[in-house]
């Protein structure tokens, strides 16, 4: 085989093993995702309910400026780019009722910008 | 002399105000005769000779804040001045410990509420005013108009041998002090002994206080570990509204109410926070001052501090005609 052939057959042969591995993983659409959006100075829905040790997706979307997304029981600590979504996976381990704040500045009532966490 | 160890060199005793916290600085367990060597001791170790002295820590003024919890708007920081210039001794420094503005995306506004502010301010008659800024300051534009107004959002100076350190932990947008003003940090305390007295003044709890309001340093962790180094560290801060106390590890922390309204003890609170409501008949409830006062003796047979608290509402403004004085002067 010449070198011109050799890179080719090296980029099909990649590319096989990538679409093999992805075929053996679980597809992400096996993962409920949960949306939130995030505008000032609120997230709708402001409360879900989890199952505990069932992991869930959460696709959080900004509809104005940065927010963040802290939960620090559920290891949550996400930015949301303003106008952009961000997903984020999660499992929770324990059961609780959890408040979840928007930790990035967003306004005056950036304070009372909160929902809740539900894990049953 | 053997280098006195932090029980017996500074005393940070303080009381949360209301209108601010007022601290004594001084030796707290000094036997008859000893000071003057002490102080020698102290000053060959710190490069300045320790003297005592007091100052006034204020928070949240909120300039610009408009409606309830409060319709009165700066009053409770004007009232504050007042007090304060009516101390029998006066203090030698003011720390603002943040949210000197209420924030606005109006830049013209912002400006005009950070005038106010600095006009008020000019009231004081201290000679030194130091700031750090809160997130209403400094969360919208990274501190951009707060540097421009009252230069930079952290720095440490030092006065009569105590080591003041102003953190920033607001103009990351998040609960944050950040890897730079951590370097910062740790450069700046490393030419400090052991036993230097140092006063961290910043604006949110660098410990998690309550979380999820939000009352919490992402990263103070690393702000305590280089502070756990120091053996006479005293953290100020305010940001929560009222007064707390909690001692972590050697060092003790200690928030000031604010000039604007109250937050609740969150010890009793499971949920979101809600602000204290106003009450038209105590319009600055949970809105005082308690002064700290050092005799200078530094003798053990007298007693060596004297505390007063003093609230706002009991003095010219008590009651529902005191409100409505207010209320008639209000610009809200």
């Amino acid at each position: 085989m010449s070198k011109a052939t050799k890179v080719p057959a090296l980029i099909v042969f990649s590319c096989l093993t990538v679409l093999l591995a992805r075929g053996t993983s679980p597809r992400p659409e096996e993962t409920p995702v949960v949306e939130i959006t995030a505008k000032r100075f609120a997230f709708s829905p402001d409360k879900i309910t989890l199952k505990k040790d069932q992991t869930v997706k959460l696709r959080l979307r900004s509809e104005d400026v940065t927010h963040g997304f802290f939960l620090r029981q559920l290891g949550l600590d996400e930015e949301i780019p303003a106008g952009q979504s961000v997903d984020v996976t999660v499992t929770p381990r324990a059961a609780g009722t959890f408040t979840t704040i928007c930790d990035h500045f967003c306004g005056a009532n950036h304070g009372n910008m909160n929902m809740t966490i539900v894990v049953e | 002399m053997k280098p006195p160890d932090r029980r017996s060199f500074l005393k940070i005793a303080g009381s949360s105000l209301g209108i601010g916290v007022l601290y004594t600085a001084f030796p707290a367990s000094l036997k008859a005769g000893e000071s003057s060597s002490f102080f020698s001791a102290l000053g060959r170790a710190n490069g300045e000779k320790p003297e005592p002295f007091s100052f006034v820590q204020l928070s949240d003024a909120h300039v610009g804040f408009n409606g309830p919890p409060d319709p009165l708007g700066t009053k409770a920081f004007e009232c504050a001045v007042e007090m304060i210039n009516r101390l029998p001794r006066r203090p030698d420094l003011i720390l603002f410990t943040g949210d000197l503005v209420h924030d606005t995306e109006n830049r013209d506004l912002q400006i005009q509420r950070i005038k106010q502010f600095q006009e008020i301010s000019k009231g004081i008659n201290v000679p030194v005013i130091k700031h750090v800024p809160g997130e209403h300051d400094a969360g919208l534009d990274g501190g951009l108009l707060y540097r421009e107004f009252f230069g930079e959002s952290y720095y440490s100076f030092d006065h009569r041998g105590v080591h003041f350190v102003a953190l920033d932990n607001v103009s990351r947008a998040k609960p944050e002090v950040g890897t730079e003003q951590l370097a910062w940090l740790k450069k700046d305390l490393s030419r400090f002994p052991k036993t230097s007295p140092i006063v961290v003044f910043t604006h949110r709890p660098l410990f998690d206080l309550r979380p999820d309001w939000e009352w919490f340093t992402s990263d103070g962790d690393q702000v305590m570990n280089v502070l756990a180094e120091y053996d006479n560290v005293t953290v100020l801060y305010g940001h929560i509204h009222r007064d707390d106390e909690h001692q972590i590890g050697p060092v003790r922390h200690y928030a000031a109410k604010s000039l604007i309204f109250a937050f609740p003890d969150p010890a009793g609170v499971s949920g979101p926070r809600k602000a204290v409501p106003f009450e038209k008949e105590h319009p600055f409830k949970n809105l005082g001052i308690r002064t700290v006062s050092f005799n200078g003796q530094a003798q053990p047979s007298s007693a060596p501090l004297s505390i007063e608290d003093i609230e706002l509402t009991a003095r010219e403004f008590r009651g529902i005609n005191g409100a409505q004085q207010l209320l008639r002067n209000s610009e809200l």
